[in-house]
């Protein structure tokens, strides 16, 4: 098989002079089966991981909703809506650690639901393995980045601040 | 041995070919690859008179056998059970032997290609060989322990009906290749395996359920169904195979917490 397809390429070549390029002895080279058992074929994992992951995504979809709704809630409409935020009015909520564990909780869940959801999107549709790892690593890097970022803003915010 | 009855009924045949009017006039738009010719494949059309109560299995047979023998298609049974010809007719996975043309809109050329995501050998013929591997992998066949009984082995009628709708699955991998995820990375076991393997995990007989499970657990396993319900939709068997996906996922869960 691998020999056909070295020779139909050496034939490509002296294709110019009407001669056809693929017959019977040197058929065109098909495209390699998808699930063909290779040395690059990832090794089975036999981990739960992807387990907890689409769990994870089931229960943290349904505390977001609860938390982003309440937080768009309280940002948006209640109390002259959206007029109503500055510094001092983020100051304030914070000064109750019930807004900083809802806060928190939302950054975490929020993040680390977006970024599983866009993993599995990276998994699915990115066409090669580089491409594919390197979408991963941004995507690492910008979540690990943004939840860290968050939460010691959340834990080390001073509202004397000047 | 059957010439006297071919020539008995001749005359008859010949007046119902001559009385076309039952007959429509169908373009048949059949994506050809031959590696034999060309590394590309193309469009080709086939114009013919066909009866709309045809089905598209027949007027494939009437291209190959009176316009372009060199079309190449899979078919054994022709009554849908053996599940050969499944092909992409009009964008849609089904088998050629159940698909009426009256049903798909004769007066617009009908596309016909081969299912996507196996590699295509010639035509409309797939390698059917990553498909198979999925199968095998899940391991369809009976595991139990213990010594093998002198009778049968009884099942209850409800314990039969909880896995009845995946036995009707016939490998045609109509919905295999109706798979985005499938499309993308050929890792993933396919819905036919896990059909295949729903069929024995839910069988009370059996007793490998927690090897399937185990091997179903794995990142390219029922994790990667992301529930598009194309393999429903493409079933020429009618299963719910989105259904008994989600069910091999519900047991994993429940086995684990």
């Amino acid at each position: 098989m691998s020999a056909d397809s070295t020779t139909a390429g050496a034939t490509a070549a002296g294709a110019s002079d009407g001669v056809p390029l693929y017959d019977v002895d040197n058929p065109a080279p098909v495209i390699e089966p998808p699930r063909k058992r290779t040395g690059k074929t990832p090794k089975s994992t036999r981990t739960n991981f992807e387990l907890y992951g689409w769990l994870f995504m089931r229960l943290s979809g349904i505390v977001l909703v609860v938390l982003v709704l309440g937080h768009l809630l309280i940002q948006l409409m209640l109390d002259g809506g959206v007029s109503k935020i500055g510094f001092a009015f983020v100051a304030g909520r914070w000064a109750s650690p019930f807004w900083q564990a809802w806060d928190l909780c939302m950054l975490w869940l929020a993040m680390l639901h977006g970024a599983n959801g866009l993993r599995t999107v990276i998994n699915d549709y990115a066409q090669r393995d580089n491409t594919r790892f390197w979408l991963k690593m941004l995507l690492y890097t910008a979540t690990v980045f943004t939840v860290l970022l968050g939460t010691l803003v959340i834990f080390t915010f001073d509202p004397n601040i000047r | 041995m059957s010439t006297p009855t071919l020539d008995k009924h001749s005359a008859a045949l010949d007046a119902a070919e001559n009385d076309a009017s039952h007959l429509i006039s169908v373009t048949f738009r059949i994506r050809r690859f031959n590696p034999e010719v060309a590394e590309d494949a193309s469009w080709q059309d086939f114009q013919l008179e066909i009866d709309p109560k045809e089905r598209v299995l027949d007027a494939l047979h009437k291209i190959k056998w009176d316009q372009d023998g060199s079309l190449t298609f899979r078919r054994s049974c022709a009554h849908g059970i053996c599940g050969s010809d499944a092909m992409r007719i009009n964008g849609r996975n089904r088998l050629a032997c159940k698909t009426l043309i009256k049903d798909i809109n004769p007066e617009k050329p009908i596309t016909v290609e081969a299912i996507k995501g196996l590699t295509v050998l010639k035509d409309l013929v797939v390698d059917m060989e990553p498909f198979f591997q999925a199968y095998r992998d899940v391991m369809p066949f009976l595991i139990t322990t213990g010594n093998e009984p002198t009778r049968e082995r009884r099942q209850s009628a409800e314990d039969r009906e909880r896995f009845d709708d995946t036995t009707k699955c016939i490998l045609c991998a109509a919905c295999t290749t109706s798979c985005p995820v499938f499309w993308n990375d050929g890792q993933y076991f396919g819905p036919a395996a896990i059909v295949n393997a729903h069929r024995f995990i839910f069988d009370s007989r059996d007793e490998g359920g927690e090897q399937r499970l185990e091997i179903l657990n794995d990142k390219d396993g029922v994790w990667r169904c992301r529930t598009t319900f194309n393999c429903t939709d493409a079933c020429p068997r009618g299963i719910e195979v989105t259904k008994a996906i989600q069910e091999v996922k519900r047991a994993l869960i429940t086995r684990r917490f």
